[in-house]
């Protein structure tokens, strides 16, 4: 598929790309390179100019789970009522909704904070809360656009840890875009690495590691030689691009 | 705790000793209470006629508070219309501009001509003079919607009526409460100007009304009292609407948290 804006930037070159389900897939590259475009065509917040996004089946029944860069949550509702919202508005009877969110909410490790409202919580906790809201509707695919960019590392650190864990335990196939190398190194079973104006993709890398991954893993061989496989990887693709 | 008395103390105490000031100078001179009554005067003017004046009290709040909910329903109605669509903002608005540059004492004497009952004209009046803030901040408030929740409700294909009722209306909150705060005292004087405008040909019973009939009959202190009434009003009014607005958005408005002690 291809992107050209309306302006006439063109934020994907033609990108021929296929996820198999249970994959976590991420997507690391300079800003502008089209990352987030690419997220927000899969997810149908816009139309690809060219070409065309198939999903299966089973993602197209379940609601597809996007998380922003912020939270994103609605400061006047309490995170209950945010992490409802996807579930409100497909008319979701409410004793039903509420189980969900509960069941959601206990996912995420939130359980007790279900009256706070989101000025109440840490940047982390609310990050908890968005990730619980995308989960409500039991999706297959989980779309999430550079989530933990503005947390401190040791959030950061602790929240890929704990997604790991929950992708793993229930199967889901995720589209991670991220800045942080040592991030997408940390969780991924396979890193695309784009290039910039007009963006593509330079590279595509398997990660054959077992999953999920804790805390010892990020002081492995296997982590730091991806690591620098991806960082010599982004650093020509960018090379490319200036040239 | 101590600086929570100062913020009530200091005003207090300014208006005190003002009235002191105003008292010794009334005395001091011996002005006559046909130019300047002294501040006790005009209180036992306010005790002394409340029978009179409560009523025109009454009959004011009556046509201020008509106006205002008149300004709300009407503002934030147009508001909702005016997101809908850009060509009926850029239709609409300069009218609603024009009814605000055009100074309500020289539109009111055709109102209160073309409209019968005199109770009507004042509420349209007051209601022309207070409607332009709430329409101008809601519409701000309507359109000032974080982008990100704007694709999520997109995203789980929410309707037009969803997405105004849970996104955009509880986004406006706090920029129509400051629009209010603004309308409450333009409807206010928008009642008061409008039945100054009106004169003997008005209701003849508010307190714009007592202001005219006390200065004909150089009844000063009269006057005063009945001015006292309107401001004390005004102020009634702003601490109303700031407590509606306290209690709407203490939960997350940046504005109206609490602060830590």
């Amino acid at each position: 598929m291809q992107k050209v804006f309306s302006n006439g930037t063109k934020a994907l070159d033609p990108v021929s790309l296929s996820i198999r389900e249970g994959e976590f897939v991420s997507i690391i590259g300079p800003s502008g390179c089209g990352k987030s475009t690419l997220l927000r065509l899969i997810a149908g917040l816009t139309n690809p100019s060219a070409g065309s996004i198939r999903l299966s089946s089973e993602v197209r029944e379940a609601a597809i789970g996007f998380v922003f860069q912020s939270p994103t949550l609605m400061p006047w509702s309490n995170v209950q009522a945010n992490v409802r919202l996807p579930l409100d508005l497909l008319h979701t009877p409410r004793a039903e909704a509420d189980e969900k969110v509960r069941n959601a909410l206990d996912r995420v490790g939130l359980k007790d904070f279900a009256h706070f409202h989101p000025r109440e919580l840490s940047g982390g906790m609310q990050m908890r809360v968005s990730i619980a809201r995308a989960l409500v509707t039991s999706p297959r695919l989980l779309l999430m656009d550079e989530p933990f960019g503005a947390l401190d590392e040791i959030t950061r650190n602790r929240l890929d840890r704990d997604l790991s864990a929950l992708c793993e335990r229930e199967g889901l196939t995720v589209l991670f875009v991220t800045h942080s190398i040592y991030e997408a190194s940390f969780l991924s079973s396979r890193a695309l690495v784009m290039s910039a104006r007009p963006g593509r993709i330079y590279s595509d890398v398997n990660v054959d590691e077992s999953r999920p991954r804790n805390e010892s893993f990020r002081s492995s061989e296997a982590f730091t030689s991806l690591a620098a496989r991806l960082s010599a990887s982004l650093a020509t693709a960018m090379e490319a691009a200036a040239s | 705790m101590k600086t929570d008395w100062l913020r009530f103390l200091a005003p207090v105490a300014v208006g005190a000793i003002f009235l002191l000031l105003w008292h010794a100078l009334v005395v001091l001179n011996d002005v006559p209470a046909y130019i300047v009554p002294s501040p006790l005067l005009v209180f036992r003017t306010l005790v002394h006629d409340w029978g009179l004046l409560s009523g025109s009290l009454v009959v004011t709040l009556q046509v201020t508070g008509a106006a205002l909910l008149a300004a709300v329903v009407l503002g934030v109605g147009l508001s909702v219309l005016f997101v809908q669509n850009r060509i009926i903002e850029a239709s609409l608005l300069p009218y609603a501009v024009i009814l605000q540059v055009t100074p309500l004492v020289a539109i009111a004497p055709l109102i209160i001509i073309w409209v019968d009952e005199p109770r009507t004209a004042l509420v349209i009046c007051a209601t022309v003079a207070s409607i332009f803030p709430v329409i101008t901040n809601t519409t701000i408030g309507l359109r000032s919607v974080d982008p990100g929740l704007l694709d999520l409700f997109r995203m789980h294909g929410a309707t037009r009526a969803q997405t105004l009722l849970r996104l955009r209306l509880p986004s406006s909150a706090p920029y129509f409460f400051a629009g209010l705060r603004v309308a409450a005292a333009l409807a206010l004087i928008g009642a008061v100007v409008a039945e100054f405008v009106a004169g003997t040909g008005g209701t003849r019973s508010g307190l714009a009304y007592q202001i005219l009939q006390a200065g004909l009959q150089l009844n000063i202190p009269r006057l005063f009292a009945a001015l006292m009434l309107i401001t004390g009003s005004g102020i009634a009014l702003f601490l109303g609407v700031s407590l509606l607005s306290r209690l709407a958005l203490r939960r997350w408005h940046e504005s109206e948290v609490p602060k830590e002690p």
